[in-house]
This record gives C-alpha cells, structure tokens and sequence, in this order.
C-alpha cells in the first residue's frame, strides 16, 4: 500500500516538476537564437569551477562559507535521495546498508553534520534577511513576493533538515524497537543524542508514521530554480571578451554599402531587419532570458553598482527581475489558461505568439531612467557568482531607444551630432594635432 | 628644446617606416588637461627613442561613447573609417593613454576587420622599463602617499591590475590602495557615455563617492590611467575643496618627472 502512495507521490512530483522545467525552457526559447556553444571543454571546465566549484561565491567569505553548507548538505542529501527514491519504489529500507557497511554510517554521519550546518546557515540567513535587513537582502525591489519567495525557501531548508533528523532519529529509536525491520546504520551521533530525548517513550506505531513523515518532507521539491539553472547558465556564459559588446552585423552591411565597401544593401534586405535592439523579451537572446531565469536575487550586482550605491534608480538585479516577470507574463498570456473542472470553456484569453501583442513592452517593466544611469563599468558582471550578464539587455534597450525611436537622454545628442561632423566627441573647431606644437617644452 | 611628433602621413610620405602607432583619443586631443598627458607620453616616447606616430587629423573616435549610448550605426561608421585608416598605413601596433579606445581597438574592432596589437600606456611603459628602454630613478616620490584608481576599461574590463601597481612600485612610492579597488574597484562616473550627459536623479554623483575615498586614504596624490577618470576625480576632488591637497596625476606624468636626464 505505501509503496503504490509511494510511487503515485514520485510520478505527480515528477510530472509536475517536469512540466515546469519544459514552461521555463520554452520561455528561454522566446529569446533571439544566438550561438553559445564555441570551446566546449573550455566551457566545462568553468561550469565546474565557477558552478559546481562555488569560486566566484569566495570573494566574499561569510556568504560564501555559509552558502557552502546549504549547497553541501544539498547536494550529498542527493544520495540519500536516490536510496530513500528506491527504498519507496522496492519496498525496502535502507537498502544501500548492506552493500556500504560502515561508510554507510560515515556518510549518513556526514550528512547529519552537514545538515546541522546548513541549519545554522539557514538560521543566519534569515535573522540577515528579517532581523538585521542587510540592505542588499532587503532592498525595495524585493519587497513582496521576491521576500517571501526567500523566506519560504529557508523555511522549506529548515522542514528538510528536520525532515532528516526526524527521519534519522526516529530510525534509530526503530532499530531498538524493531530490529527486524529497521537494520543497524551504525551510531548516528546526532539522531542517537535528539532520539533519546525525543522518541524515549513513544509506541512502535507513532514511531512508524513519524519516521514516515520525516521520509515524505525529505522528497524532492524544487526549491531554488538556480540550484539547476546555475550550471547551464555558467556553461553558455558570455565567452568573447568582457569589453566586447555583441555586434549587430545588419548595420554593418549598412554602413560598409554606405561607404562603398560593399554591395548596396537592397531594399528587401533592409525591410527584413525591422527594429533594432531590444523592446521586449523576443528581441533579447535566450542567454540573457536564461540569465533572467537563473538569477537568485542575491543582489551582489546591485550592492556594488556605482549607479545604485549613489542612490539612482538602476538596479541590475531588478532589470534581471524584470526581466523574467515580463518573459513569466508572456509565457502566462500565450499558453491556454487552465479552465477549472465544471466551467464551461467559455473564451479563450490565450493571445498567439506571432506577432505578440498584449500592448505591452519590457519599457513597462524597466524605466527609462534606469537604463540611463548605467556607466558599463562591468561590477555587476564580476560580481555575479553564476556569470549573469545584466549589461547586455540594458545595452539593447539603449539600441531600441536610439536606433529604432531616435530617443534617449537630449544631452547626448550633441555628442552623437559632432561624432557625426567631426568624428569627435566634442565639437572642436581645432586641430586634432594642435597639442603637437609643445611637446617636451 | 621642443620634440617633434609626426604623423603617419608625414612618417609615409619621407618613406620612414614607424614601429608603433600613438593613438591618441578625443581626450588627448583636445581636452586641456589630457593634452597635457599627451605631451607626456609624446615626451617619454622620444626620449626612450621609440619610432612612432600619431594619425593626426585622419584620426577619429573610436565610437567607445556612441555604441555604448546604443548608437550602433554612428559607432560602426566610425569604426570602419578607422579601420580603413589603419589598415591603409599597414599599422601592427598601437599604444593609447586612454583605456576606453584601447579597450575598442583591442576588442572591438577585430570583428570589423582591424587586427592588431593594442597595448595601454601603463603596459607599454612597464614593458619599456623592463627591456631597460625607459630609465626611472627612483626616489622623487619615495615616502609620498599616493593611491591608485582602477579604471573599469584597464582594470575590470580587460583585466590589468598589475602594470600600473608595477610602474608605481618602481617609482618607490607609497601605494595606500582604497577599499574598493582592483575587480572591485568604483567607477568614476564617466562611462557608457555618462561623461556627456547630466546624472539620473540620486543622492550623490559617483566621482563625489569616489573622492570621499581618496580622501579617506590621505593620498596627497592619486594616480589614474585614463583621462576620463582624471576629470571625473579632479571636479569629485574640487567639490570638497580639497584641491590643493590632492592631486590627480596620470601615471605617466609621475613616470617622465622621474625619467633618468
């Protein structure tokens, strides 16, 4: 019987969480087609370090030391997560024990420290996040769900570690009781020290549906999106140089036609190009979507911003932000909503994806004040741990601004007019040698 | 005794073959206070007998301030100019004082078909000094405290902390560096074009945020690489008054005051 509750439980959580990821790619796949994909072992040798190997979390320690216990316990959780997978579907229980004797005991003393780590973590992150409100945790743009989304999460992170304690130390108190069914896993330091206080004189039955319980909490939920995304975002990280920004090779065709370097450019062709930069999330590339989607709104970028340290309005964690609420919104508006059972279907609000128009743009969601205050000093691309590079899409933006509305900041104007004249920032009636005449005087 | 600089169009039509290009940037050219770096690097240049030239009037912006405002055409058109230009004097080397063009020649304009080797004034010195070209004596600043500001295009962007810190050391000068300095060291405020347009509404500008730290260290002097940075520090600098007691200097000014006569 529990092995059939068992299984339904795993295929529902599967098919769910499937179905998930399957809306989060097509989503990323709304996003411009761009290759990404060049030096491949160059690209997994940095998703290992830069990823899996946490190395750009340590340039700031206590973070980063206390982010290494959660993702630790986490990721060896992992192995007792397959066993506790297949223990559901067999029918059995702790069925790697036999096969690993005492370093099964070693490895689920290793977990039980590690979780009591992450516990500890967990416990600083929410007295930074609530108590303390570090700025960079309890900045403005996360007020409402973003902070709520961030406390759930840490709860949920405290629930699986109880979950495994409670699993554990109810274990151990079974094995006493029960020795038959419940093998011997060996001292387990911690769950022995909490199963004596807790479980001293409680029945085998109680016992059973606690250990139970303790073994559904531990299941599987996808919690962090950037636990997984982090990884592919790494690897289809920006790989051409920091100070490189991405070329637009139509108005290269354009500008050589013009100065006689190539074949003129037909009419077709020009017709063909349409806007430049961009205006809404099918105008970004998917790179930058999957940036969007990835980003953990741990707000590294925005703490070291020189726009926002100085109080403007920019804040690259919040364009990333925005970037993904309008991508969500999109991806909300183009599949069909789900009718509840005993409606009639009635209209469908489902509006097609070609040509998108809901009336909106990502402007909506990103001013154009912020998008002004950017210096491109590249703090917030050094700063990000998985390689999120929020300059691209406020540089399209930029582009969409200028080249496809002829607008943008009026100050810039006699500088793009004296470019144009003089080839000179600034409009200058000299010589560009006149500096010649007094050298070494 | 004044050095006379030449231009590639004068260097081609005596028939002299130039070894290295000085681009020189709109700064260079024609602010007054990056003139006056020009002439430095002009000087240090000369007297370390290196074979250059500067493409005077044939020289535009690079369209660093263009493209990064999302001008992509007026970027491009300048670019491919430029391009044509070097690639017309056949030029293989380029050394520039102003990071924002090195960072253009070197990583941007490959694609659009100039290829070659861009090197920053601070790397070139560094290089100079160590080939035993370029002959500093120590000690005209030794025991003067002076602090470094990392512009984003040398630093950040393309990666270089070392060369300038280098050429510092050679001058025995006490280095005190700021808190945010290196990867992550505070832009000045002037780039993505922010040098040709007012401030967003906020609580105060960036080079004022930037001067409050210079200050903090006490630095009678602070060293820059870009003249950018040199007039964004100077006006932080100048807002509280503190002018006379500091000191904005690009690194190569500090360099040929030292130079072995």
């Amino acid at each position: 019987m529990q092995q059939i509750l068992f299984l339904c439980l795993f295929s529902m959580t599967s098919i769910l969480a499937f179905r998930k990821f399957r809306q989060i790619y097509l989503t990323i796949r709304l996003g411009k087609p761009v290759s990404a994909t060049e030096s491949p072992s160059a690209r997994w040798k940095k998703m290992a370090l830069v990823a899996f190997g946490q190395q750009k979390m340590f340039t700031n320690w206590g973070p980063a030391l206390f982010h290494l216990f959660i993702y630790l316990a986490f990721l060896f959780t992992q192995i007792e997560l397959i066993e506790i997978i297949v223990d559901g579907v067999t029918g059995n229980h702790r069925i790697f024990l036999p096969y690993l004797g005492r370093i099964y005991t070693l490895l689920i003393n290793f977990i039980e420290v590690l979780s009591l780590l992450a516990l500890l973590a967990t416990l600083i992150f929410l007295i930074r996040r609530n108590v303390l409100k570090t700025p960079r945790v309890s900045a403005i743009e996360l007020r409402g769900w973003p902070a709520k989304d961030a406390n759930i999460i840490l709860f949920g992170e405290i629930l699986l570690v109880a979950g495994i304690f409670t699993m554990n130390s109810a274990d151990v108190q079974l094995q006493i009781l029960d020795p038959v069914h419940y093998h011997d896993t060996g001292t387990l330091w911690l769950s022995s020290w909490l199963s004596a206080d807790l479980w001293q004189n409680s029945s085998i039955n109680e016992l059973t549906v606690v250990e139970r319980t303790g073994w559904w909490l531990h299941l599987p939920y996808s919690k962090h999106l950037h636990v997984f995304l982090a990884f592919p975002n790494v690897y289809f990280s920006k790989f051409t140089p920091r100070g490189q920004i991405r070329n637009m090779p139509e108005i290269t065709r354009e500008v050589k036609s013009m100065l006689g370097l190539e074949a003129e450019t037909t009419a077709a062709e020009l017709a063909e190009i349409g806007e430049f930069g961009a205006k809404d999330i099918f105008d970004l590339s998917w790179q930058n979507l999957l940036n969007a989607f990835s980003c953990t709104e741990c707000g590294r970028c925005t703490a070291v911003c020189p726009a926002h340290q100085t109080g403007k309005k920019l804040s690259p964690r919040k364009i990333m932000m925005s970037i993904r609420d309008r991508a969500e919104e999109v991806q909300k508006n183009t599949s069909a909503p789900l009718i509840p059972l005993g409606q009639n279907s009635g209209e469908s609000t489902k509006i097609p994806k070609e040509p998108y128009d809901d009336g909106k743009s990502l402007f909506d969601y990103i001013s154009r004040e912020e998008i002004h205050a950017c210096t491109t000093c590249n703090a917030c691309v050094e700063a990000c741990p998985i390689l999120i590079d929020p300059l691209e899409p406020i540089l399209q933006m930029r582009r969409y601004e200028i080249l496809t509305e002829s607008a943008g900041p009026a100050d810039w104007l006699p500088m793009f007019t004296s470019m144009e004249n003089s080839g000179c920032v600034w409009q200058m009636p000299a010589e560009r040698d006149s500096w010649r005449t007094s050298v070494g005087t | 005794m004044t050095i006379q600089v030449q231009t590639m169009a004068e260097a081609n039509a005596a028939g002299k073959e130039v070894d290295v290009l000085f681009w020189v940037g709109c700064a260079g050219s024609f602010d007054a206070r990056a003139q006056r770096v020009t002439q430095t690097m002009a000087e240090i240049l000369s007297r370390s007998n290196i074979s250059f030239a500067i493409l005077g009037n044939e020289e535009m912006c690079t369209g660093d301030p263009a493209r990064r405002a999302g001008n992509e055409f007026l970027f491009q058109m300048l670019a491919v100019q430029n391009i044509q230009t070097l690639n017309l004097y056949g030029v293989k080397k380029i050394i520039t004082a102003c990071p924002h063009c090195f960072n253009t020649l070197k990583n941007e304009y490959p694609e659009l078909g100039g290829h070659y080797e861009v090197v920053h004034h601070t790397q070139y010195l560094l290089q100079l000094m160590n080939e035993g070209r370029l002959k500093v004596e120590g000690g005209s600043f030794s025991g003067k405290k002076i602090t470094y500001h990392d512009s984003c295009y040398l630093g950040r962007i393309n990666d270089e902390y070392t060369a300038p810190r280098e050429l510092i050391a050679a001058l025995d000068a006490d280095l005190t560096e700021m808190k945010r300095c290196k990867t992550k060291g505070l832009c000045c405020g002037a780039g993505g074009a922010q040098m040709f347009k007012e401030d967003e509404p906020g609580k105060k500008r960036i080079n004022t945020e930037r001067a409050e730290e210079i200050l903090t260290t006490g630095a009678s002097t602070v060293v820059a690489n870009c003249p950018f940075c040199i007039t964004m520090l100077t006006d932080g600098i100048k807002s509280f008054d503190k002018q006379d007691d500091v000191m904005v200097v690009d690194i190569s000014e500090m360099i040929l005051q030292s130079m072995e006569k």
